[in-house]
């Protein structure tokens, strides 16, 4: 009652009210015997006996604990599960460095034509010109965006275009007579940055920040060695803020033959303005999935395309897209120098075609999407400077790093504040991250959000400051509007479970029990905050 | 806006870039393009590919039939346009059909645990051999000739850097692994034995009669599977301590080679090495059912260069329309696929393997697969065949030098009957051609 209470007379919350949503058990729950939601054309070929056919490797039953439910039971059940998502066609999703923004229909409507869709990556090349002009034509975009000189389409995600570009770092350097033992990689980095370097076969070397959270360069100067394979900085860094020395480090680098890896995560703060490949880099990979618009789908999947300089070009995974005479394009299977396939088949290629679709959408426009992006991050930063600490003030990009600072003296910290945003109807932003800063609010609104949707957020942050210091309480213990309360986490990797097992019994308490836990747990006193 | 962050300008956002690195002049790119133009340049390209051909490939990636519910429910913004489900309070949806998404992964492939997800079947397999390589601390890796070659490739990409060493096993006169090199192989320095069943010319590996010889030498079977269908008549390894699952088959169009989802299964007492994303059950403070992202310090963005693996955005959607398409088929469902596909590829080995100069290459059993060896060289077969609008079988020359008359043959429920008679008399026509 006192939840509701609060809720009803807490005008602040402007963007979001409560409503029923529907209880829905497990799938394999639902199974009743003999039912099934899929018809299959009649066998028009004589029947095999699978017994005989297969002999010994012969499943003679159905998989045991599918489940066998009907079309409309399949319909409701994940309709209802999907009512329990948040989601950026619901609202701002201001995810730091995820870039969550519009994700367009219309790229899900050409994913999915007829002759998109359905082409298989071994039918001729002849029969294949169209989805090869598609990537042809993505590779050219993304190089007249980067500034590089070759590209390569193949790694599925971030992550393995970061492998990939240490891979070719690694093939180049060894053709030069020594692959070297180290990547530097700046305490702000993605964990995905050191967790690949490894795999590459490098160790890894933290470079700490400098005060204003820039990378040292004096000390990495010191650091560059001739031991170095490279150096991955992400650019804007993980605070928002361009690394205004980046031709510097690349030269300091060069001079020692090592060479600059960019993890392109932050592009969309930089597409249309300026070109990695002018300010030095070598390589670097580009999220198709964040600046290029693809769904993150629940978290994935997305695409890692690595854009080169030439001394890299060499190396790239086969195989290589290729113009034939007439015009004609190819895939070249065998490369020399190539640091072989990375995946199988030619990369994520529906997300290719969502990414092109996008930058068809835009053109040379895309420039706007990024001044709107930086323009929407600076104006919540400059709303929110008041209420929340700025650990860092050199100018922001496309996102903000606060940090808790302020709110940590009455017991509240980013992931009660984050938690909190949640009753107030929007996603949390990006929580305890970067590492640099205890405690980050990390911000990053994108470009599609309207002043409207920009200012509700800052209202609702505001109001959730205010909280933390009048009604601490009602912030720690939030969410208090989802269909779920805060989740025990511990107990779920102490003792893991994994899959549904119909002979272990329910996670859901019997009622009784419910009710003694709930009434255990201690409520929040109710106080209403001031209206403004 | 820019009143209110007193800025004159958008252009002075950008100060912290040197301006001699600022773009004066516009990016060349095509566009901007309205939605209607959007449309008719993808149209245009579909047009130049293969609508109106019929094609009998497979090796990795599966035409199957597919519900337009699974795409309805996948496309709903709210599973299509979420995040990773960081924040579980508001991703109860996304975590449950994770949830849902492994169990029915476990239920398939025999096993206790299985993430969500992989990349595709080729990188959860050379993950599954990373994962063996932590398990048992060695580094030799004997890997099947009999494995797709792409997947062979990726392992090496990966491999190359990380010390191991990995050595081929031949396939004997059967199309399967040929046991004896496997025996003299194998010794108490091996970390895992990877094979993939049906394997690559579309034979079922013996898997459980491997594993004994595996298990001896304290080295780990790890099994690939990129025709899940199968697993709907095909007897899961239970055997096999690591499975590498492609989930295409579920429900995901071929999309020219991606994107797909990977899968690794294996038993719960190897779980802390497992790589990617896994779901688990666990209660809210009223003490409610609800599932989070669980045994994160495996992963990347806690453990950084410790980690498991370097995965973060992994297939999620691609698990959820497997998720989808499999609740949808169900029980039955599955199965009756799975007959069908081995009833009609049975069909097109006997109308095929009556044509004179074609055989049946490889007599070990099979399910929607099979290598048939030709009179002629395969490619100038296919030429002909690509007259009569059929993509002809997978030349097998390219990966394995000594097939050069050999080819695969996928045949899957797609095809009917007329197809497959078509596809007998054409390839009859074409090798009646004076050469």
């Amino acid at each position: 009652m006192i939840v509701r209470q609060e809720w009803d007379l807490n005008s602040r919350i402007k963007k979001a009210s409560r409503h029923t949503n529907q209880n829905e058990g497990l799938i394999f729950e639902k199974s009743s015997p003999g039912k099934r939601a899929f018809e299959l054309p009649p066998l028009d070929v004589p029947q095999v006996d699978p017994a005989k056919a297969l002999g010994a490797n012969h499943r003679s039953d159905g998989v045991a604990g599918f489940p066998e439910v009907s079309e409309i039971e399949v319909m409701r059940h994940f309709t209802r599960l999907s009512t329990w998502n948040y989601a950026i066609d619901l609202g701002m999703y201001p995810l730091g460095s995820c870039t969550m923004k519009y994700n367009p229909r219309v790229n899900e409507f050409v994913a999915r034509l007829d002759g998109i869709a359905t082409e298989h990556p071994y039918q001729p090349p002849e029969l294949s010109q169209g989805c090869l002009k598609i990537q042809r034509l993505l590779e050219q975009c993304l190089l007249e965006i980067t500034g590089m000189d070759a590209i390569t389409l193949q790694p599925a995600a971030g992550a393995q275009g970061e492998l990939t570009g240490l891979l070719l770092i690694r093939a180049y350097l060894q053709k030069h007579g020594n692959p070297r033992k180290k990547v530097l990689i700046p305490d702000s980095a993605h964990g995905t940055n050191p967790a690949t370097a490894v795999i590459a076969g490098y160790e890894v070397e933290n470079i700490k920040s400098e005060s204003h959270g820039q990378i040292d360069v004096d000390k990495l100067r010191e650091l560059v060695t001739a031991d170095v394979a490279a150096l991955m900085i992400t650019n804007p860094s993980t605070l928002g803020i361009f690394e205004n020395r980046i031709p510097e480090i690349a030269e300091i680098l060069h001079a020692k033959g090592a060479l600059l890896y960019m993890d392109g995560a932050n592009m969309n703060a930089l597409a249309g303005v300026t070109r990695p490949g002018d300010l030095g880099v070598d390589v670097m990979h580009l999220n198709l999935h964040k600046t290029f618009s693809t769904p993150h789908g629940g978290g994935g999947p997305g695409a890692g395309p690595v854009a080169m300089k030439k001394i890299l070009e060499p190396f790239r995974p086969v195989p290589i897209l290729v113009e034939k005479e007439g015009g004609r394009l190819a895939l070249e299977p065998v490369r020399t120098d190539s640091i072989d396939r990375v995946k199988a088949f030619s990369g994520n290629f529906g997300v290719l075609v969502r990414a092109l679709a996008y930058i068809l959408a835009y053109g040379p426009g895309i420039r706007q999407a990024t001044e709107d992006a930086v323009l929407n991050a600076n104006y919540i930063r400059k709303h929110l400077e008041g209420a929340y600490d700025l650990p860092y003030s050199l100018p922001s990009m496309h996102e903000v790093v606060f940090s808790d600072a302020r709110q940590k003296k009455n017991g509240v910290n980013t992931m009660d504040i984050a938690k909190r945003l949640i009753d107030y109807g929007f996603h949390p932003y990006t929580t305890a991250f970067p590492l640099i800063v205890p405690g980050a609010l990390m911000i990053e609104p994108t470009e599609s959000e309207s002043k409207e949707e920009c200012d509700l957020f800052i209202e609702a942050m505001r109001a959730i400051a205010d909280e933390a210091a009048t009604n601490p309480e009602i912030v720690k213990t939030a969410p208090h509007t989802t269909r779920v309360r805060r989740l025990d986490e511990v107990g779920a990797a102490r003792k893991p479970i994994l899959r549904w097992d119909p002979n272990r019994r329910s996670g859901t308490p019997e009622p009784a029990e419910r009710e003694a836990k709930a009434a255990a747990r201690e409520f929040p006193t109710p106080v209403v905050p001031s209206a403004d | 806006m820019l009143g209110a962050i007193g800025a004159k300008s958008i252009d002075e956002l950008f100060f912290s870039i040197p301006e001699k690195y600022r773009l004066q002049d516009p990016l060349k790119l095509p566009g901007p393009y309205s939605e209607a133009e959007i449309i008719k340049y993808f149209t245009e390209r579909a047009a130049e590919n293969s609508p109106g051909y019929s094609g009998f490939r497979g090796a990795g990636v599966y035409n199957h039939l597919r519900s337009v519910v699974t795409d309805a429910i996948i496309q709903r913004g709210e599973f299509l346009t979420s995040y990773t489900p960081y924040q579980a309070e508001i991703s109860q949806g996304t975590l449950q059909a994770i949830f849902e998404f492994q169990t029915l992964m476990c239920q398939l492939t025999g096993q206790e645990v299985a993430n969500a997800s992989m990349w595709d079947g080729s990188t959860a397999t050379t993950e599954a051999v990373l994962m063996a390589e932590r398990i048992t601390g060695r580094q030799r890796v004997l890997v099947a000739r009999s494995l797709h070659p792409e997947y062979r490739d990726v392992l090496r990409t990966y491999a190359k850097n990380s010390g191991l060493q990995v050595e081929e096993i031949a396939f004997g006169a059967n199309g399967t692994l040929d046991q004896k090199a496997l025996q003299s192989a194998i010794k108490n320095d091996v970390a895992a034995v990877v094979l993939q069943s049906p394997n690559f010319f579309g034979a079922l590996e013996p898997v459980a009669q491997l594993a004994d010889g595996v298990h001896a030498a304290g080295a780990l079977l790890v099994l690939a599977v990129t025709e899940g269908v199968s697993l709907g008549l095909v007897k899961p390894a239970a055997e096999a301590d690591i499975v590498a699952l492609e989930g295409q088959s579920f429900g995901l169009p071929p999309s020219y080679g991606g994107p797909f989802v990977g899968v690794i299964a294996s038993r719960e007492k190897f779980v802390r090495q497992m790589p990617g994303r896994l779901a688990g059950q666990t209660t809210d403070s009223d003490g409610r059912r609800g599932f989070v992202l669980t045994l994160a310090t495996r992963e990347q963005h806690i453990r950084r260069e410790k980690a498991t693996s370097n995965i973060c955005t992994n297939q999620a959607l691609c698990a959820l329309a497997a998720t989808v398409h499999l609740t949808l088929l169900g029980k039955e469902g599955l199965r009756e696929m799975a007959h069908q596909n081995l009833a009609k590829a049975q069909f097109a080995l006997a109308e095929l393997t009556k044509i004179p100069g074609v055989r049946r290459a490889f007599d070990a059993p099979f399910f929607n697969e099979f290598t048939l060896e030709f009179p002629r060289s395969v490619k100038i077969v296919n030429t002909e065949l690509l007259r009569e609008k059929i993509v002809g079988p997978l030349p097998l020359g390219t990966s394995y030098p000594e097939l050069t008359k050999h080819a695969l043959v996928c045949v899957t429920e797609t095809k009917t009957r007329a197809d497959i008679e078509k596809l007998a008399t054409s390839l009859r026509h074409a090798l009646e051609q004076p050469l």
